[in-house]
């Protein structure tokens, strides 16, 4: 708290929400935002006037279209500069917008720390502020239980491997220049410095299928009428009901949207029941499929195994560009009564849709049920993008991950200034800047370790 | 029967060892009047330990307390028989000078010095009791002090100090800096003795008066290793080491180009101590020639090692060593361990350095230094003689180990003074510091903050990102003092922009506001600031092309040729570049030394001297709140138990010392912070919406 700098989270509650909102705060909230989000119509900002945009990654690609809005110091939540973008609200596109701002420079929040920051400035009275003091605690209280139980097993495992490699450089480095006239011996410094880069990047892959596991994704049901969409969804929501995550503490109730898919909670949403008028573009519903594809973070694109590709299947599947989509051959029962096309076949067909090939795609019947655990088991991968971990080793706060990748940019730091013949002293300040960021994940600072390491390691003093 | 002195004095200060000359001298400097008692007038600032001054941290704490106009560098300057710069491979942050002084030459000089400060008077007297003034009593409800005096004191608002011939002076403020000599016992083997230094009384008195007044005490331990004779090392057997060959000095001076160049001084006419009688003969016939001899005479130092013979040695005698025996109860320093701890920790090394050190000009008392022991002296002569190059040394002294007194963590503020009676300042050892620089450098702090209560002006504190002054004392106040407390650079947590390089720059315009440099020295300082940032500008403004022509006069300069175009400040921030190689092939001005090795620094390391500078911003609000010192900190609500009891022990005067206190989280100092808000019950938003701007 008392900082200078600004921070950043999200600000809607976790799960689903048609609407999710990333909230900024502090002296560099403006620039952050030009930085991810390009409004449609140029101009300079002007305070409390909601823009429509996209917002776009360092590379200039578009992640979702939003709204953003700034407001000026001091009349902002927090009486300072402040911004508040809201997408559509797919989880993983949420969190890859706060990314994108964490990215630009902004640092994630700590628990209340938005509320302690406007109670600070005087935007709300003492009343307010006790009593969110109270959550506060609470929060940080039983956040600190929850990372103590994550913290008790691998997780404080593999950061206590890190951080011994990365303290005993700093030792050794500290050794050097502390102790110029001690025979210190001549140290291996990229070896561990290696090693603590690969297990932190590690660390924050796991991070993607870590938040998903605990937060949840979207897919979107994609398909000219009649495909089947509906069945399919009823069909996929039977799979099981329970939802349980390998993350504890994440068991969620079963909504009747959400489905366990590969054990991923997945939240589907359907455009079927869009309008079907006698106007191809309206019949398939342009508009709303585009408003319901940009919050899905996957699509299935639901084809009829028993009729060849129509025209709508086209240009629905030209909507689904830049999109993660899984072709979904439903009817597959139908197929195999007539006999008269090969599933072969019509995969080949519904296969050339689409410009770029499908990421994946699954034979399903929703009325025999064959294909559907197929069917979630390709859903969860394409989400989880690798094989999930075994035994949920996941980071699954995004505060984890934004100080893991910190340190990990650090350690990438040390690793090519010692390439560049950094001196020690140099060396030293990265060093200390990974160790203080693993820090923050597990409560320990580096003070007094510091100086035991560099006493039980060198023999050294006058 | 008590005499009393006739003038009570603004300033007393207690012991004239290292921190008591530095807090006399200030205090006298900015218009106190000031008295200096010590225990043996001929040895003030004595170097009981290494004759040696400065290395990484400690050596920056000499040039911040000459940037803040205090004595140690400038004395060592005319005193050391050698210089060498340290880590200068190792990068600019951690540089520093360490010289090894003539231990005797070095008391003498400071107290020729303090000798021409106006308003200073030095005495020689044991002091046997300290009374404080009455309003300090009662508030420590102890039944102390004038109660038992027999003499009733001229003014009860005074400090009063009792010698032990029944003088008694007294003043407003009380500075104590008694080294090792509160309740000090030195041993060797199984001889143990009262001792304040080897050879000198300990103060007992003084020891339970403080305990009186309710000062919770620990025990510390340090020690000295054997001191032999030169006349008896084969100099052939031994690896030398010799000072530099190029002129270095602690002290920032005035060269007569006025550029304040370090490496002008050899020529400065008012800085030629060395030539005095001390150094103008030959040294001691025992050291062997060479010496070296261009700008300075220097005498060299000597390596040697421990051999298997030396480790059976010890080995055999842990049973009469008393670190092992329990007889030594205080706790040592990790950092300066015995050679027997030495021995024993490491078992698998098979020798240890030893560094054989001159302890003066025309001395054959050589310090050996990696040799501190307790051991008996049988045992010190029996293992230094298996080592081949002291085949046949005599001891001069026998090592020791001393335990003294100090103050416990938690009793002084951050201006040095004590929590628990005002108008007292503890600096040096007692605040639980070793070394001469960590005690020069609090004493220089207790003298500016004692003088200014006087003047009832606002203390002077140091900030973390601001010297390593700053840290040294910030962490005396926040950190659990378990053993001797050293400073090294890594408690430094800025150290990049804490550079021996730039105390001056640093510290000593606010030297000048205190009155403890000569205005001349501010202006001196001002100068290198203004010359190094309108060099930078010219280097940055100035765009160097890939013109055969430019890169034949790069190449000519030693530089590799220009791809592209860029400014001459890229050429410099290349690490094998200096700037005389780009004044030369660019024809730019010349600058003077210091102000070349600042832009050069500046340059090289700009972007790891922005990422720390970053940091120091992102705290600083935390560093200047304040936590007023009549917090009921009882009266805080959801503030835990624990966090309670440590900030009452503690009692931080920032926000940002609390943080840093153990056992403190962040959900405390959030409800520090609401509570500290509804206490000054007035909106902030005007301090916290600093324009970003």
């Amino acid at each position: 708290m008392l900082y200078d700098d600004t921070i950043a989270a999200i600000a809607t509650p976790p799960g689903e929400g048609g609407i999710g909102i990333v909230r900024i705060s502090g002296r560099d909230a403006l620039r952050i935002l030009e930085r991810v989000f390009l409004p449609v119509r140029a101009g300079a900002w002007r305070p409390y006037r909601m823009r429509y945009g996209r917002v776009v990654d360092h590379a200039g690609v578009t992640v979702d279209e939003a709204l953003a809005v700034f407001m000026r110091r001091p009349h902002s939540f927090t009486a300072e500069d402040a911004a508040e973008i809201s997408v559509h609200g797919g989880p993983l596109v949420l969190e890859r917008v706060l990314q994108l701002v964490l990215a630009a420079g902004a640092r994630a929040a700590n628990p209340g720390e938005f509320t302690m920051r406007a109670f600070l400035n005087g935007r709300i009275d003492l009343a307010q502020a006790e009593a969110t003091l109270d959550i506060i605690t609470a929060r940080t209280t039983a956040a600190l239980a929850l990372a103590e139980a994550q913290l008790g097993g691998w997780l404080s495992g593999e950061l206590r491997r890190v951080r011994e490699q990365l303290l005993g450089l700093l030792a050794y480095c500290t050794a050097l220049v502390d102790f110029p006239e001690d025979e210190v011996e001549p140290q291996d410094v990229v070896s561990p410095l290696a090693a603590a880069l690969h297990a932190l990047d590690a660390l924050v892959a796991t991070a993607q299928q870590g938040i998903i596991y605990r937060q949840g994704a979207r897919a979107t049901l994609v398909g000219r009428p009649n495909a089947g969409k509906s069945s399919l969804l009823n069909a996929l929501l039977r799979v099981d009901r329970a939802i349980v995550t390998p993350i504890p503490g994440t068991t969620r109730d079963t909504l009747e949207e959400t489905a366990n898919l590969g054990g991923v909670p997945v939240v589907l949403t359907d455009t079927a029941g869009i309008v079907e008028t006698d106007d191809p573009v309206e019949r398939i519903g342009v508009t709303r499929s585009r408003q319901a594809l940009s919050a899905a973070d996957l699509v299935l694109m639901v084809v009829d195994a028993s009729c060849a590709p129509t025209v709508a299947d086209r240009e629905i599947a030209a909507l689904t560009e830049g999109k993660r989509v899984i072709l979904v051959l439903n009817k597959v029962d139908l197929l195999d009564t007539s006999g008269s096309v090969s599933i072969v076949v019509r995969l080949q067909e519904y296969g050339q849709i689409r410009n770029n090939p499908f990421d994946a795609t699954v034979a399903v019947s929703a009325l025999s049920g064959q294909g559907l655990a197929t069917l979630g088991a390709a859903v969860a991968q394409q989400l989880l993008g690798t094989v999930p971990q075994p035994d949920g080793r996941m980071v699954t706060s995004a505060r984890h991950r934004d100080a893991l990748a910190r340190a990990a940019d650090h350690v990438r730091d040390a690793l090519s200034g010692y390439g560049h013949g950094v001196t020690p002293d140099l060396l030293a300040v990265d060093l200390t800047a990974a160790l203080s960021a693993i820090g923050e994940v597990t409560g320990e600072s580096v003070g007094d370790d510091l100086l035991h390491a560099i006493f039980s390691r060198f023999c050294i003093g006058k | 029967m008590h005499h009393i002195h006739p003038h009570p004095y603004d300033v007393i200060v207690v012991g004239a060892g290292h921190a008591g000359c530095e807090a006399a001298h200030a205090a006298a400097r900015m218009g106190c009047r000031t008295l200096l008692l010590t225990i043996d007038l001929d040895k003030i600032a004595h170097m009981s330990c290494n004759p040696s001054i400065g290395g990484p941290a400690k050596g920056h704490l000499v040039r911040e307390i000459d940037a803040l106009g205090g004595l140690m560098a400038r004395v060592t300057d005319r005193t050391f028989i050698q210089i060498r710069l340290l880590n200068e491979s190792k990068g600019p942050a951690v540089q520093a000078p360490r010289a090894q002084a003539d231990k005797r030459l070095y008391a003498r000089i400071m107290k020729e010095t303090l000798e021409t400060i106006p308003g200073l008077d030095l005495r020689q007297a044991m002091i046997e009791r300290i009374v404080p003034p009455v309003a300090v009593l009662h508030a420590s409800n102890r039944a102390h002090g004038s109660a038992r005096m027999a003499d009733p004191l001229p003014d009860t608002r005074l400090y009063s100090v009792i010698t032990h011939t029944g003088r008694v002076y007294q003043s407003k403020v009380l500075v104590l800096t008694t080294g090792t000599f509160l309740r000090g016992r030195a041993i060797t083997g199984d001889a143990v003795w009262g001792a304040g230094r080897a050879g000198e009384a300990p103060a007992i008195a003084l020891s339970h008066d403080l305990a009186a007044l309710g000062f919770p005490l620990v025990r510390l331990k340090t020690g000295t290793p054997p001191r032999i004779d030169a006349r008896t090392i084969d100099f052939t057997r031994v690896q030398v080491q010799q000072g530099s060959s190029v002129p270095l000095y602690f002290g920032h001076y005035d060269d007569p180009a006025g550029s304040n160049d370090r490496t002008c001084v050899a020529e400065n006419p008012s800085f030629a101590i060395w030539q005095s009688p001390a150094f103008s003969g030959p040294p001691s016939s025992a050291y062997p020639a060479p010496f070296l001899d261009g700008w300075r005479p220097q005498l060299p130092c000597y390596l040697v090692h421990t051999t298997p013979a030396f480790h059976d040695i010890v080995r055999h005698n842990l049973d009469r060593a008393p670190l092992f025996s329990g007889v030594i109860e205080g706790v040592g320093p990790r950092y300066c361990p015995s050679i027997e701890d030495k021995i024993i920790r490491f078992a698998d090394k098979e020798r240890h350095g030893m560094f054989l050190e001159p302890e003066g000009w025309s001395t054959t008392e050589v310090y050996v230094q990696g040799c501190n022991t307790s051991l008996p002296e049988d045992v010190q002569w029996a293992m230094l003689r298996s080592i081949p190059a002291l085949q046949h040394v005599e001891l001069m002294r026998a090592g020791y180990a001393i335990e003294y007194d100090a103050v416990a963590t938690g009793e002084i503020a951050a201006d040095l003074s004590a929590r628990r009676a005002p108008g007292l300042y503890f600096a040096g050892q007692i605040n639980g510091t070793t070394g001469y620089e960590e005690a020069a450098a609090q004493g220089l702090m207790a003298g500016i903050n004692a003088a200014r209560a006087v003047q009832g002006r606002s203390p002077i504190i140091l900030r973390r990102d601001e010297a390593y002054i700053g840290v040294l004392i910030d962490d005396l106040v926040t950190k659990e003092i378990r053993e001797p407390y050293r400073m090294f650079t890594s408690r430094a947590e800025h150290r990049l922009l804490l550079r021996a390089d730039n105390a001056d720059l640093r510290l000593t315009p606010l030297a000048g506001e205190l009155g403890m440099v000569e205005p001349a020295r501010v202006e001196a300082v001002e100068r290198k600031r203004a010359e190094a940032s309108a060099l930078l500008a010219t280097l940055r403004n100035q765009r160097v092309f890939p013109s055969a022509a430019t890169n034949a006069r790069l190449m000519a300069a030693g530089i590799a040729p220009l791809n592209g175009e860029a400014t001459a400040e890229e050429l410099l921030r290349r690490p094998d570049v200096r700037f005389e190689q780009i004044q030369q092939a660019l024809d730019l001005p010349p600058g003077a030394g210091s102000v070349i090795e600042q832009i050069e620094i500046e340059a090289k390391y700009g972007g790891y001297l922005l990422k720390q500078q970053r940091e120091v911003e992102r705290l600083r609000r935390m560093e200047t709140r304040r936590i007023p010192s009549d917090l009921d900190l009882s009266g805080v609500r959801g503030l835990r138990s624990e966090a309670r009891q440590v900030l009452l022990r503690f009692r931080p005067a920032t926000i940002g010392q609390a943080a840093r206190l153990a056992g403190i989280n962040p959900a405390d100092i959030a409800v520090l912070i609401v509570a500290l808000e509804r206490r000054s019950g007035q909106v902030i938003g005007t301090e916290q919406s600093v324009s970003s701007a």
